[in-house]
This record gives C-alpha cells, structure tokens and sequence, in this order.
C-alpha cells in the first residue's frame, strides 16, 4: 500500500496551528501519560478518551475529533488541565474543538447538548440574562421531550425559585453587539 | 470592605436561597456588597463551548461596570466566578482581544479589578469576627463541604486554594463549631449543565458524590454553586430512582449554614426552600 507522507505531514502541521492559535495550546507537548483520561469523569462515556483526543490532533487526523461525541460530553471540569504534567490547558483544547465543530455544525454524535448552548446563548442575546423558565419550556420543546424534570420545575415554582418574566437590562444592546461581532468574526474566517 | 456584587443569573431565580444567604452573612461579618447595576450574564459554560471572544466579552462587560464603581468584584456563584476571573485574565495580558473586546463593549477595560469568589472574600475576614458572632455553633454537625470544579479549577486562574485538596471552606465552617469531614470527592465533577443536556451521565457523577459523603459520616453537605446544588439536591430523587438508593442528605450553601450558626434566622435564609428535607439538620442547631 502507498502512503502518502508529505500531504498527510502537512495537514498534520496546519490542524496543529489552528488548534494552536484557538485555544493558546501547544498540541505537541503530549507525552501520552493519559493522567488527562484517569481524571475525566465522563471519559467511560466519551467514543474516544482525552488523552487519545490529544494523540489524532498529534496525528493529523481532524474529522475522527471533531465528529466525535467526546468533545460534546466534556463537563469543562479542568481536572485535566489541573493534572497534566505538560501544563497544556486540555479543557482549553476541548473549547476550541467544540467552538469549530459547532461552527462546522458537526453536532451529530450529540444533539441535545450542541442544543443546551445553542437555546443559552439565544436567551442572553435576547435578554441579556438568562432566564430560566423560559430555557427549560425552550429545550423541552426543541428535543421533544416536554416533560423533562416537570417535578422539579413544580417544587420551585411553587417555591417561588422560578420567575414568570424575563428579565430585562438597560444594556440589552450593548449584549447584542457582542454577538453581533461574534457573527462578523465567524463570517470572515 | 467593600465590593461590587456580581450575583448571576441563577441567583436572582433557582439559587435566590444563596443570594440571600450571602447578603444577610456580608452584612454580618461587615463586608459591604453593592450589586453592580445593570449586570448581565457571564456566559458560563455554553459561552466558552461555542465562541472564544464571546467568552470573553460577555464577562468583561460585567468587569468594566465594576471598575467604573472603583471596587473589586465578589461573586457567590463559583461558575460566575471563574469566567469572570478567567475572563479578567485575559484582559489585562491579551492585548490583542483587549483592543477587540473594549472596542465592542465601548469601554477602555485593561483587567484593573480583582475578581474573588465570596468563599474567598469570607476566608480573608479575620478569625475572631466570624467566631465573635457564632451563637448557635454547628457542634453536632459533620458537613462533607463540596467545591466542585470551578472554584479550585483551572488553578491558573482560581489559585486561592489548593485544587486537588482544598480546606478553605472547611476552615470556616469550623470557626462555626462543625466537624468537616475528610473525604475524598471534594472536587469531583457534579456534570453540570449535563444534568440538563444527558442527565444519565450527570446522575451517574451525583450519585458517586452523595455515595462518598454518606459513607464519610455526613449529616448534609455544603457547596457553593448553585449547579452543583441543584444537580446534589434537586436531583437526588432522581439518582434514588435511577440507582435504588434512599439518599435524604441535605445540600446547603456554605452561607446558609455560617448564618444558621450566627442565629440568623432560617427564614431569612431561606433554608426551607431546597428538595431535601433539611428539618433534621436545623434541629440538631438547635
């Protein structure tokens, strides 16, 4: 079997500096201790662990990480990032995947939560807070799965733990214009 | 003291319990908190899982406002916390995004405020004013105090305590008179948002967490995010049901519990209004 070496190093070497320029992390600092996978509390659930992430960025290979359900089901917990004896900010890395497959809209391998942050980010940009209620009523509707945790939203509602208005901000503008500017920085790229 | 207070989004609704706990406990121990007017939301976890600069922005509006009020940021909320400490960061050494982020926001920011956490701002009180006003001392109480994430992580950007074995809000809930318990899931990931997201995952990590404080001996336990709350309380019956455990364990804020022990009164702590029964607890306070 031919491999082809030179095009594959230099896809290699470009995904390293993307990598590189979103999250400020030298990819190739890895040593594959896997101390990144020990600590992970969701690394049973994810298709590929955190320190085998680090080793196909190493590897060239982009579409198996950013297809991948891994990048989704991390917590940002920064365990991680605490631990690595190379002090690369993993959580940090795991950011700027997820910012690009978002982008990419390779959220296949985890809907629902690609969704969570979709309905967040939309009520901040609408309200400038985050309003609860309606995020929840929100979510339920987008999956399907309209009573998803009712009990709970019974006992604080009841509890007067839930509002019934959105909350409002003098700066609402000033918070759209933030978002704005992301649109714009995403269309130049 | 006094500081510009960043409550967030969910104090003001699901955690209004924490709020209020950390005003009446403030005034107490005479930290003055003025909220910051205007406020809006920190981004949390959804803004830096989708858009760097957004994680960034969003904050530093927040940061900006408090710098206008000449005071140093104190937020309660532990994920609030980080990213605007995390955001703070950036501000005063990227001057790249500095540039950027100023000229959207229209503010001339450069990182000038210091953001701590409320835990923080509490352990830098001296000994004897907290132990001067303790009337009900939480002597038969063994709390399993749990931080989390992102009070202690990444420590490049939190660093007030140790990230691995942190003791600072064991320390003071000492000065209130309770045994704090050594175990070993301080830190330990709650899931967080994917309580909402993929809570089969969440639950799993809830379950581990109340699993090792029981064990240690706990009564309840103390935390200081209102995520890690409601996924250890809210959740709790649903971790019962998906692994056939009886756990009742009741999960307090750190404030609610410092003001139980200064008699302030669990109304205006609102003590009562978590998932988890917590009468047994506030009659072993007397």
């Amino acid at each position: 079997m031919r491999v082809e070496l030179t095009g594959r190093r230099k896809e290699r070497e470009n995904l390293l500096i993307q990598v590189a320029r979103a999250s400020g992390q030298n990819i190739a600092k890895c040593y594959q201790c896997g101390k990144c996978t020990a600590g992970c509390p969701v690394a049973v659930e994810m298709d590929i662990p955190p320190h085998q992430v680090m080793r196909l960025l190493q590897l060239g290979l982009k579409d198996e990480v950013l297809d991948s359900s891994a990048i989704w089901l991390c917590a940002s917990c920064a365990t991680c990032t605490a631990r690595c004896p190379r002090d690369i900010d993993i959580a940090a890395v795991m950011d700027a995947l997820r910012a690009r497959a978002g982008r990419e809209g390779r959220t296949r391998s985890a809907k629902t939560i690609a969704l969570f942050h979709d309905i967040f980010l939309n009520a901040i940009q609408k309200h400038g807070r985050v309003f609860e209620l309606g995020l929840a009523i929100n979510y339920n509707l987008k999956t399907g799965n309209l009573f998803k945790d009712a009990d709970l939203g019974r006992v604080y509602f009841t509890r007067g733990k839930i509002g019934l208005k959105a909350p409002k901000i003098k700066g609402g503008d000033e918070v759209r214009r933030i978002f704005q500017k992301v649109k714009q920085m995403e269309a130049g790229e | 003291m006094k500081y510009a207070y960043y409550p967030g989004c969910s104090l003001h609704a699901t955690a209004k319990e924490f709020d209020a706990s950390s005003r009446v406990v403030s005034r107490s121990l005479g930290i003055e908190l003025e909220e910051i007017e205007d406020w809006s939301c920190c981004g949390a976890t959804s803004a830096h899982a989708t858009n760097h600069f957004l994680s960034i922005a969003l904050p530093a509006r927040n940061l900006a406002l408090a710098a206008r009020m000449g005071l140093d940021v104190a937020a309660p909320c532990a994920a609030c916390y980080n990213r605007l400490a995390g955001a703070n960061k950036v501000m005063r050494n990227d001057k790249e995004m500095r540039r950027k982020v100023n000229d959207v926001i229209g503010a001339e920011y450069h990182g000038e405020v210091t953001v701590k956490s409320l835990l923080e701002v509490f352990a830098s009180v001296e000994r004897e004013r907290i132990s001067s006003q303790v009337v009900k001392p939480l002597n038969n109480l063994k709390i399993a105090c749990y931080y989390g994430c992102l009070l202690v992580r990444p420590p490049a950007v939190t660093g007030f305590d140790d990230p691995e074995q942190p003791v600072t809000m064991d320390r003071i809930l000492q000065i209130c008179g309770a045994e704090t318990l050594e175990w070993g899931y301080k830190t330990e990931c709650c899931g967080a948002s994917l309580g909402l997201s993929r809570e089969p995952v969440a639950l799993r990590l809830v379950h581990d967490i109340l699993r090792m404080a029981v064990d240690a001996g706990a009564d309840c336990l103390a935390c200081a995010c209102p995520l890690c709350q409601s996924n250890l309380d809210a959740r709790q019956e649903h971790v019962n049901r998906a692994f056939g455990t009886k756990f009742k364990v009741p999960v307090f804020y750190f404030t609610q519990l410092i003001g139980l022990a200064m008699g302030i009164s669990s109304r205006d702590l609102k003590v009562h209004s978590h998932f988890v029964d917590t009468s047994k607890v506030l009659q072993a306070i007397g």
